[in-house]
């Protein structure tokens, strides 16, 4: 069962068009993981789902078309989104900033989630009143997939996690990632460079090439063939 | 020592009153990171409200209040339809808008309002209250350090211990992470506006009662006076904007006393005291210092 | 875009890059030799067609409307050097008024209690603006941005004040007017107003040519560097305190020369008003801004547009003068909106887009723009 499905999904920024007839599902309880060069239009499929640009076609997410809503909107549907770079919110505390991602919910469980969340990243609480944008981006990318499911998103999407984290880091940043699919369910729709990571905690890949969809299939398989990681993945 | 103590008195209750209009200026700037040029204009105009409304046998807390609630109207409606379209451009644009606003709004009240002196009524009762020896405190000044406390008091829980003010921090940081957490950014902006607004209104209101009469010109000298208080305290603490009104008040009446040279140009002590602190604590006195990254 | 952490007033606008090499086309704006062969033969006859009105208008008009348009003229080179300061350089000031009235006293006190002529005071005045402008500029390092607007709005209201405490002049008010002979022409022939008007048009020429030098050369490129990326600048040599002081002098001198002139067009030099300098520096910034920011030609247009707009609205509402600022602040706003990169950068979108055949460009991989500021530096002012 797709919870999100992108059908003929095109635009982009203004008259620069980006995305051409993108057609794309994550199935529910699944990892889709995608892939592409610099500018193949990964970040820029991210963002129209989450409504930060308006694009041509069609977006359901648990089946509810959400095409031209709003990044507020689509948020409160239970989509939560990491974008590229973290969006810390640099002068506000650690502390501050985790419960920002539980803004909108109300309840006294928000509580624990954060005593939680502060379980499974001790440094996050070892910096709590600490302003999150003196952290090393290693925490902060800690941070914003804590905040992120502050919200207890059913979807969440995240932009290139692994950028300028040490390999260490991102090792353990998509061992929580897998954690959290297979203990939860957690659905997770990630945009990578880092084919490799990615692929291994996915179910279901794409390559994005110039706005489309070069080549899809299962993630073992696309980790696998030679022929695909030669020409796409580069390893 | 007596002059010394009436002097500071007399300090303290100018630099409350610039504090109040620092207070204004350092919550939109904490909101939605704009400086606004035409705070002192906008509440000149609330001022003006809340004189007419008192001149139809209003009371005048009462005439205060609508005041209030129209400014906080007025300046939720500014924001959206002035402020938010220039989101993402430059910052001097919006500050030609804002400069554009104390223009507009300090002759719209001349129009309006007309260009004759008015008497604002006082909520306060008259007298003067004794403080140390045979100086005297103004019941009205007592009054106005009491109603800016209770401000700051309300604004600091807001801001930091309530989910609204969590949302409004989240939009100053960080305007597109924060619609990507569900807050509706515009909201919180007009809302930072609006609250700016609604206190510039007290401000002006009080500080016209203080004195013998009012024109349009209330309030750009206060203006000049609450920059400086709100850049000494960093433009990032409330309570800073407060303190450093008081001590901008004390400094220039202690100078006006002390210091002849300066006669005349008191208004070279604030702005030294600016330049000063600014080249020793970039961030002024309250500010956070940034970190840097390259 | 400049990504300074910490400053809400640090201006984003400018279309000047840094470039090394002059093989810019299309949408980089105005470094001269890089323009294909027929837009720079239409530049060059819109250029003279122009140069001939300026030249043949004091002619035309009557001494009333000289006198408007020399007002534009010496609003123009303070816009220009606040230009250099604030667009090209990054340090915004709203205390350029300061360094106007500087000059105007200059003049002025030189007329009136030193019986110069008026002509070589120009000079005096350019030379004492820059002093002042340096003695600004080095504490200028040390404070960014909104503080350092701040500052300077500070200067320019501190500025009447001095002048009340030290300028004795008619009737013991620091008010100077220097008599009309001090600006007879020199020219005989010529009516003092249009001598006044040339003389102005002449001073106004080399020193936007001077600016436009400067902008193009080693110079200009520091202060850009230093406008948009301090730290990268400082690494690739650029004498980050050199520059940003000198751009302040320079820009003084601007200011100065401006007040300068107006000494000898509305011939008087008037410490009088308290709020007069900071008004004059928000016309600077105006002037700047709607004719276009980080431009040349900008300054010169928004100063006519200003000098125009503000005649207008005062002739439209007869009686009810008190509506003039209200009408000149609703069209900043208005204009603002339609031209938020000034008239010349609108006209300059507008003739890039005229030039295109197609108004989509083609697919290019590269087009997908990551989200502009990566949330490890600290985003929001401090």
């Amino acid at each position: 069962m797709s919870l999100l499905e992108l059908s003929n999904v095109a635009g982009g920024y203004g008259p620069v068009r980006v995305l051409h007839d993108i057609d794309l599902a994550v199935d529910d309880g699944h990892v889709a993981v995608v892939l592409g060069a610099n500018g193949a239009g990964k970040t820029t499929t991210l963002r129209a789902i989450s409504g930060l640009i308006s694009v041509g076609g069609d977006i359901v997410f648990d089946g509810q078309r959400i095409t031209g809503k709003g990044p507020e909107a689509v948020s409160r549907l239970g989509i939560a989104h990491v974008p590229q770079g973290r969006g810390t919110f640099s002068d506000l505390t650690v502390e501050d900033n985790l419960r920002i991602g539980a803004i909108n919910r109300t309840g006294r469980d928000v509580e624990d989630d954060l005593a939680r969340w502060f379980e499974i990243f001790p440094r996050l609480a070892e910096r709590r009143r600490q302003d999150a944008g003196s952290m090393s981006g290693g925490e902060q990318q800690m941070l914003a997939l804590a905040r992120a499911m502050m919200a207890r998103p059913r979807l969440l999407l995240l932009d290139e996690p692994s950028l300028g984290l040490a390999p260490l880091v991102t090792r353990e940043l998509f061992a929580r990632l897998g954690e959290l699919n297979r203990e939860e369910g957690l659905t997770i729709l990630v945009v990578e460079q880092n084919a490799n990571l990615a692929l291994d905690i996915g179910h279901w890949g794409y390559v994005l090439e110039t706005g489309r969809i070069a080549v899809q299939g299962p993630a073992q398989q696309l980790h696998d063939d030679e022929a695909v990681r030669k020409a796409y993945l580069g390893f | 020592m007596q002059l010394f103590i009436e002097q500071v008195l007399n300090g303290v209750g100018n630099g409350v009153v610039y504090g109040s209009v620092a207070l204004a200026l350092v919550l939109i700037f904490r909101t939605t990171g704009v400086l606004n040029f035409a705070q002192g204009e906008m509440a000149l105009f609330s001022t003006y409200i809340s004189w007419k409304l008192t001149t139809t046998g209003m009371p005048v807390v009462g005439a205060i209040a609508i005041s209030m609630a129209i400014a906080f109207i007025a300046g939720a409606f500014i924001e959206r339809t002035l402020i938010r379209p220039m989101e993402g451009r430059s910052a001097l644009n919006v500050v030609i808008i804002t400069l554009g606003l104390f223009l507009g709004l300090n002759s719209l009240a001349q129009l309006v309002f007309g260009t004759d002196p008015q008497q604002m009524p006082s909520p306060f009762p008259e007298g003067s209250v004794s403080f140390i020896g045979d100086a005297t405190i103004q019941k009205e000044t007592i009054g106005l350090i009491v109603v800016l406390l209770l401000e700051c008091l309300g604004l600091w829980i807001l801001l930091n211990r309530s989910r609204l003010g969590l949302k409004l921090r989240a939009v100053a940081s960080n305007p597109d992470s924060a619609r990507l957490h569900g807050i509706r950014a515009g909201s919180m902006l007009m809302l930072g506006w609006a609250m700016s607004a609604a206190l510039g209104a007290v401000a002006g209101s009080l500080v016209a009662s203080e004195r013998t009469g009012f024109d349009s010109s209330l309030m750009q000298t206060i203006l000049v006076y609450a920059l400086a208080a709100a850049a000494l305290g960093g433009f990032d603490s409330i309570w800073g904007a407060v303190i450093c009104g008081v001590v901008v008040g004390v400094a220039d009446a202690l100078t006006i006393q002390y210091v002849d040279a300066l006669d005349g140009i008191e208004v070279v002590l604030p702005l030294a005291l600016i330049l000063v602190v600014l080249v020793v604590m970039p961030n002024g006195l309250f500010g956070k210092r940034t970190v840097e990254r390259v | 875009m400049s990504e300074h952490s910490g400053a809400a007033l640090e201006p984003a606008i400018g279309d000047v890059p840094l470039v090394i090499d002059d093989t810019s086309t299309g949408e980089t704006p105005s470094l001269w030799p890089a323009v294909p062969r027929k837009v720079l033969i239409a530049r060059i006859v819109i250029g003279v067609v122009l140069a001939a009105a300026a030249l043949y208008a004091p002619f035309y008009f009557e001494p009333t409307m000289n006198r408007v348009l020399s007002q534009a003229i010496y609003l123009a080179i303070a816009a220009m050097g606040l230009n250099l300061l604030t667009g090209f350089n990054g340090q915004v000031s709203i205390g350029h008024g300061a360094f106007f009235g500087v000059g105007a006293f200059t003049s002025a006190i030189l007329i009136v209690d030193h019986g110069w002529t008026y002509e070589p005071t120009i000079l005096v005045a350019a030379v004492l603006s820059a002093a002042v402008g340096v003695l600004v500029g080095l504490p200028a390092l040390r404070v960014r941005g909104l503080y350092l607007a701040l500052v300077t709005l500070g200067l320019a209201v501190l500025f009447p004040r001095i002048v009340q405490k030290f300028v004795d002049g008619t009737g013991g008010v620091a008010l100077l007017r220097p008599p009309r002979s001090s600006f007879a022409s020199l020219i005989d022939g010529l009516a003092d107003d249009q001598w006044a008007y040339l003389l102005s048009l002449a001073i106004m020429a080399v020193l936007f040519v001077l600016a436009w030098n400067m902008v193009r050369g080693r110079i200009g490129r520091s202060m850009i560097a230093v406008r948009d990326q301090e730290i990268a600048a400082t690494t690739v040599g650029v004498n980050l305190a050199g520059t940003k002081v000198t751009t302040f002098a320079i820009s003084a001198a601007y200011a100065g020369v401006a007040g300068s002139l107006s000494v000898m067009i509305d011939r008087v030099a008037d410490g009088t008003n308290p709020i007069l300098y900071f008004q004059r520096s928000i016309e600077f910034l105006v002037a700047m801004v709607i004719g276009g920011a980080a431009t040349i030609l900008g300054p010169a247009v928004g100063a006519l547009l200003l000098v125009l707009l503000r005649r207008n609205t005062e002739d439209l509402i007869e009686g009810k003068e008190v509506l003039a600022p209200a009408i000149f602040g609703a069209s900043l706003i208005v204009i603002v909106y339609v031209l938020p990169e000034g008239v010349v950068g609108g006209v300059r979108r507008l003739l890039a887009r005229l030039g295109r055949p197609s108004a989509r460009p083609p697919d290019t991989p590269g087009a997908d723009r990551p989200p502009p500021a990566p949330a490890d530096a600290p985003a929001a002012p401090a």
